[in-house]
C-alpha cells in the first residue's frame, strides 16, 4: 500500500559490517576450543590471539572446555527474555551439543559483540532472535563441522561417515564414538571459514531440528531461585562506598544554587557530598551523597541543604503538555509526514461519512524492580563499570563523557538485569557514580531510591492522537489522516541514524514516535504525521517503554477502527479482515494478520459466546515494530463493566505467529507477561507532571498489576514455518485496544483516553 | 554492633539499631538474595522470615531482629532444593527474576503454615508482592505445585510413581 520508510536499524544494518564480511575463526587456546565471528579487520588480532593462548582474549563468541561444556558469549541484555539462552539454544541446535552442556556468559562493551545486524550493541524492538538467528546458527554449525573433521582425523574415519548427538561424534559402522570433551582434549583444532564458505554451510531444516521448536529449561533459571543471580545492584568491590542521590524538585532543566553540607558532616561514615557536571547533559541539578554505607549516605542524603534553580520547565503540567499538544496538532505546518499515500484531502472530501476522534496516553513509569544503579571504579586510566544496560554501545560513551575520557577507556560489565524494558537503554546512572568515585577516589556504588527511579525515569511520553477518517457508500475505509503528538524519545539519544527521513524528505522524524500506523490495512488515502511536542520534549526527557511507539499508535488505530466498523454498521472483526486483503506492499503481512486474527476469534468463541449482560468482547490485531520485523498478534478481550463503570476483564485470549517458535514455553511467557503489561497500561498505571516533577514517587501511587488483578490469559502460539520473530513487545500493544473496544461492546461506551478510568466509562455510558 | 543469628549462624555487624534490615544484611553482609524494591514495604522484594514470619526487612529494623531467627533465601534449603524452588524451576516462573527471592519467601510462610492453599489463599497471601516481568500465573501455579509435592512427601503418598 504505502511506500513506507526504511526502517532505522534498516540504516544501521547498512553502516554495520555484514556478515558477508565476517570471517568465522576457530582455534585451540588454553581453555579449549574458542569460537567466533570477525570483521576482516579484526581478522589478524584473533588470529594472532589463538595462535598464541596465553594472550588469548576469551571474549569470544562461545568456547567448549576441555570438560566438554559449550559456554556461550551472549551480547545482548538479559532482562528475563531469557535471550541468552534463546541464543544458547540456537547454536546448540546447529552444534549437536547435549542442552546439559550448555552455559552462558554476558559479554562485556567490546564492539566484538555488536549485534551482526544492527552493528552495535543495543537490545530492544524484539530485535535479538530474529536479528541473531542466522549469525548463531552458522556459527553452532562452523563448530560441528571443525569438531567432525577433527575427530575423523583422531578415529582415521572418513568425515562423511560421522554423526553429531548429544555431544557425541559416532561413527556408526565401526560403532566408535568421540565426546567433544574428548576431541577438544585431543590436540590443537584451527580452522577458518571464509565468509562465503560460511555462507555455504547448509543449515538444519526445520524437520531436522531436534531443540528449535523445543522448551529447552531456561539456563538462566536455577539461579534465580536461590539468590545466587548477580544483577548490577548486587556488585561490591574493594574499597567501595556508597551514593545517594538528592535530586531537584523538577524533572529536567533545574541547576543547583547553593549547597549546605553542615549537618550532612554530622552523620557517621559521610565521606562527600558531590554536585554532579554532566556534560552528557543526561542529568540536572543531581547532587550525589557519598559515604562508608549506603544507611549512611542515605542519612547524608536527608541531611543536605540543597538549593534549585527550577529552571524553565518548573511550570509544566500534564495539562499543559496535552494543551500545547491540542495547539500544535491545529498547524498545518507541524511535523513531519511518515506516511502518505494517496491524497487524503480528497479521499476525506469525497467520502460519506466523516469521523474525528482524539486519543490520549498518560505519562508512564518503566519501574522495573531493581532500582536503577551502577558501580564505578577508576583501574589505572580505565574506568570499570557495573550496571545491567540495554545499550552499552550508547551507555558507555555516556560514562565516559561523564568521566572526561575516550569510550574506549571505558569497560562495562555486563550483569543480569533486574527488568528493562526499555529502562536500561539509558546511561544516566552511569553519570552520577562515575563522577562520585572520581571526587572521591574511591569505587562507588550508585543505588537510585524507588522514588528517584519514579521521579527520574525516562517515561513513556504522554501522548496525543488525531484521527480523521472517511467511509464511501459502502461503509469502506477509503481514507485516514493520523497525527501522532509527542516528545520523540530516540531524538533525545543524538544519533542521526536513529531518526528516519520523512517520506517527502523534507527533515528527520522519529519513527519510534509513529511506528505502527504504517499499519497492514489496505487503506487508499493515507497519511501520518509525527509532530514532535518541544514543551514534552524539554520537560519528560522520554524513553523507549517496552514495545514504544505501536503501544499508543496501535492505541488510536485499533480503537477508531472499531468506531468506524460500528458507524458502517458491520461487525468490527469482520471490518478489520475486509481490509487486510493482501494488496501491494502488505501482502504476505496482512494474510499472516487476518489468520491471526481469525485464529484468536475462534479460539475465544467471539460470536458464538452467548455473554450476560454487560459483558463484551472486543477484538484489536497488530504487528510490531516496524513492518520489517513483525511478529503478528490478536487479542479478544472478554470485560464485564458494571453500571459503576469498574470494568473487570474476564478473559484475554492472545494468538500471536512468531513464524518459528525457537523456545515455545519462553515465548509463552513473554506473551503472558506481554499482555499483562499491556492490560496493567491499559487499566491501572498513571503518572502525571505538575510543576515540572513527576506526582507518584513510589508503587502506593504508581500502580503496576498485583497477583489478584490478573484475568484469565490464553495463549497461543502460531509457528507456521516463516523466519522467527520476536515476541517481548508485540502482545503489550493488542490489549488495551481490545478492552476498550469490549467496553463498547458490553455497554456502548468510548474511552479513548488511557489509564481508562471506571468515571471515563461511567460518563461514556450516560453519554 | 548487633549480633544476628542469620540461617542459623551469628553474626554481628557494625550499624545502628534504627538501620533496616535490608541493608544490613544486603550491603554489610553481602548476602544479596534479598532485593531492594522500594524501601516503603510496598513491593515484597526484600521479604526474608524473622521467627518464621514473612516480614519486609526494608521495614525491620536491625534492633528488632537482634537474638531472633532470620532466614534468608540463602538458606531456605541447604542445597537449593525446597519445594518451592523446584516448583519454580518446573513451571519457570523467573523472568528477571529480581523479584522472586521475595516472592519465594513469602510463599514458603504461607506453606509453613497451610498445606492446602487454596487459589484464593494464594492469591490474598501473595498480592502484597510486585513482579514487574506479571509472572503471577506461574507463580501461583508454583506454590499450588509445592503444597502438592509437600503433601506427597509428608504423606508418602507419592501419587506420580503409581
Amino acid at each position: 500500500m504505502n511506500k513506507h520508510l526504511d526502517t532505522p536499524q534498516g540504516k544501521a544494518i547498512n553502516s554495520a559490517i555484514p556478515l558477508s564480511r565476517r570471517h568465522f575463526l576457530i582455534g585451540t587456546a588454553a581453555t579449549g576450543l574458542v569460537l567466533g565471528y570477525a570483521a576482516s579487520s579484526d581478522l589478524l588480532g584473533l588470529d594472532q590471539a589463538v595462535a598464541a593462548p596465553a594472550k588469548f582474549d576469551p571474549s569470544v563468541w562461545y568456547s567448549i572446555g576441555e570438560d566438554g561444556l559449550v559456554t556461550v558469549t551472549v551480547g545482548k541484555a538479559d532482562m528475563g527474555q531469557h535471550v541468552a539462552s534463546t541464543m544458547a539454544q540456537l547454536v546448540a541446535e546447529e552444534l549437536g551439543s547435549k542442552w546439559s552442556d550448555m552455559r552462558i556468559a554476558l559479554a562485556s562493551n567490546d564492539p566484538k559483540f555488536n549485534d551482526p545486524v544492527l552493528g552495535a550493541q543495543i537490545t530492544g524492538g524484539s530485535w535479538s532472535t530474529m536479528m541473531n538467528f542466522d549469525a548463531m546458527s552458522r556459527a553452532g554449525a562452523a563448530g560441528r563441522i571443525a569438531l567432525i573433521d577433527a575427530a575423523a582425523a583422531m578415529m582415521g574415519v572418513p568425515a562423511s561417515e560421522l554423526s553429531v548427538r548429544d555431544s557425541v561424534i559416532t561413527h556408526a559402522k565401526s560403532k566408535t564414538a568421540k565426546t567433544f570433551a574428548e576431541i577438544v582434549k585431543g590436540g590443537k583444532i584451527t580452522k577458518t571459514f571464509t565468509p562465503d564458505e560460511l555462507k555455504a554451510i547448509k543449515l538444519k531444516t526445520p524437520d531436522q531440528y531436534t531443540m528449535i521448536g523445543v522448551s529447552m529449561p531456561q539456563l538462566d533459571i536455577p539461579f534465580k531461585v536461590n539468590g545466587t543471580a548477580k544483577y548490577g545492584i548486587d556488585t561490591f568491590l574493594p574499597g567501595m562506598v556508597y551514593g545517594k542521590l538528592v535530586l531537584p524538585p523538577v524533572r529536567y532543566g533545574a541547576t543547583v544554587k547553593s549547597l549546605d553540607d553542615s549537618a550532612a558532616k554530622k552523620v557517621p561514615g559521610f565521606i562527600k557530598a558531590v554536585t554532579i557536571d554532566d556534560k552528557t547533559m543526561t542529568t540536572t541539578g543531581w547532587v550525589v551523597a557519598v559515604a562508608d554505607t549506603y544507611q549512611h549516605a542515605r542519612q547524608a542524603a536527608d541531611a543536605l541543604k540543597v538549593t534549585w534553580d527550577h529552571g524553565p520547565n518548573a511550570k509544566v503540567s500534564s495539562e499543559s503538555l496535552l494543551a500545547e499538544a491540542k495547539r500544535l496538532q491545529k498547524l498545518d505546518d507541524s511535523g513531519l509526514f511518515f506516511v502518505k499515500t494517496g491524497d487524503t484531502a480528497s479521499g476525506l472530501a469525497s467520502a460519506a461519512k466523516v469521523m474525528e476522534a482524539e486519543y490520549t496516553t498518560n505519562i508512564n513509569i518503566h519501574a522495573p524492580m531493581e532500582p536503577m544503579n551502577a558501580t564505578a571504579h577508576l583501574d589505572g586510566d580505565i574506568w570499570h563499570i557495573y550496571s545491567g544496560n540495554q545499550f552499552a554501545t550508547r551507555s558507555g560513551a555516556i560514562a565516559a563523557g561523564a568521566a572526561g575520557v575516550d569510550p574506549k577507556q571505558v569497560v562495562l560489565h555486563q550483569t543480569w538485569l533486574g527488568g528493562g524494558f526499555g529502562r536500561r537503554l539509558d546511561g544516566d546512572m552511569m553519570v552520577p557514580a562515575v563522577q562520585a568515585a572520581k571526587a572521591v577516589g574511591k569505587p562507588v556504588k550508585v543505588i537510585y531510591s524507588r522514588e528517584d527511579d519514579v521521579t527520574m525515569d525516562f517515561s513513556r511520553p504522554l501522548t496525543y492522537q488525531k484521527l480523521k477518517a472517511g467511509l464511501d457508500q459502502n461503509g469502506k475505509l477509503v481514507a485516514l489522516n493520523h497525527d501522532v503528538v509527542s516528545a520523540w524519545p530516540t531524538k533525545r539519544w543524538g544519533i542521526p541514524a536513529f531518526l528516519s527521513p520523512s517520506v517527502d524528505k523534507k527533515g528527520a522524524l522519529d519513527a519510534f514516535t509513529v511506528n505502527g500506523s504504517d499499519f497492514f490495512y489496505s487503506v487508499p488515502n493515507h497519511s501520518v504525521r509525527a509532530i514532535l511536542n518541544e514543551m514534552a520534549q524539554q520537560a519528560t526527557p522520554s524513553g523507549q517503554l517496552r514495545s514504544v511507539a505501536p503501544g499508543w499508535t496501535f492505541w488510536a488505530v485499533e480503537s477508531m477502527v472499531d468506531e468506524l466498523a460500528h458507524a458502517a454498521g458491520k461487525d468490527p472483526a469482520q471490518f478489520r479482515i475486509a481490509m487486510l486483503d493482501g494488496a501491494g506492499d502488505n501482502d504476505g503481512g496482512a494474510q499472516r494478520l487476518r489468520n491471526t486474527l481469525l485464529a484468536a476469534m475462534g479460539l475465544a468463541g467471539y460470536g458464538s459466546l452467548k455473554l450476560a449482560k454487560g459483558e463484551g468482547m472486543g477484538v484489536a490485531c497488530v504487528s510490531s515494530q516496524e513492518r520489517k520485523t513483525a511478529s503478528w498478534t490478536a487479542c479478544v478481550a472478554h470485560v464485564a463493566v458494571a453500571p459503576s463503570g469498574d470494568v473487570k476483564v474476564k478473559k484475554l485470549t492472545v494468538a500471536t505467529d512468531v513464524g518459528t517458535a525457537v523456545n515455545p514455553d519462553g515465548i509463552r511467557a513473554q506473551v503472558e507477561g506481554g499482555a499483562m503489561w499491556g492490560m496493567s497500561l491499559a487499566l491501572f498505571e498513571k503518572a502525571t507532571m505538575k510543576d515540572g516533577e513527576i506526582e507518584q514517587t513510589n508503587f502506593d501511587t504508581y500502580t503496576p498489576m498485583r497477583m489478584s488483578q490478573m484475568p484469565e490469559v490464553a495463549v497461543h502460539i502460531i509457528a507456521n514455518g516463516e523466519h522467527a520473530t520476536g515476541v517481548g513487545e508485540p502482545t503489550v500493544t493488542v490489549v488495551a485496544p481490545a478492552i476498550a473496544n469490549a467496553i463498547f461492546n458490553a455497554v456502548g461506551a468510548r474511552v479513548r483516553s488511557l489509564p481508562i478510568t471506571a468515571e471515563a466509562v461511567k460518563a461514556a455510558m450516560k453519554a | 554492633m548487633a549480633n544476628l543469628i542469620i540461617n542459623g549462624r551469628n553474626m554481628s555487624v557494625d550499624a545502628a539499631d534504627d538501620t533496616p534490615l535490608l541493608w544490613v544484611i544486603r550491603e554489610q553482609l553481602q548476602m544479596t538474595g534479598t532485593k531492594f524494591g522500594c524501601g516503603a514495604g510496598l513491593c515484597g522484594a526484600c521479604t526474608v522470615h524473622v521467627n518464621g514470619e514473612a516480614v519486609r526487612s526494608c521495614q525491620t529494623a536491625v534492633s528488632d531482629a537482634v537474638g531472633k531467627q532470620i532466614t534468608t533465601i540463602e538458606g531456605l534449603s541447604e542445597k537449593g532444593d525446597h519445594p518451592l524452588q523446584k516448583a519454580w524451576i518446573a513451571e519457570q516462573v523467573p523472568q528477571c527474576g529480581y523479584c522472586q527471592s521475595g516472592q519465594i519467601m513469602q510463599a514458603a510462610a504461607l506453606l509453613s503454615k497451610n498445606s492446602s492453599p487454596t487459589k484464593e489463599d494464594v492469591v490474598a497471601h501473595m498480592d502484597g508482592n510486585l513482579c514487574r516481568c506479571m509472572t503471577y500465573a506461574r507463580i501461583q501455579r508454583a506454590v499450588l505445585r509445592a503444597a502438592s509435592e509437600m503433601r506427597t512427601a509428608s504423606t508418602g503418598n507419592d501419587r506420580r510413581n503409581t
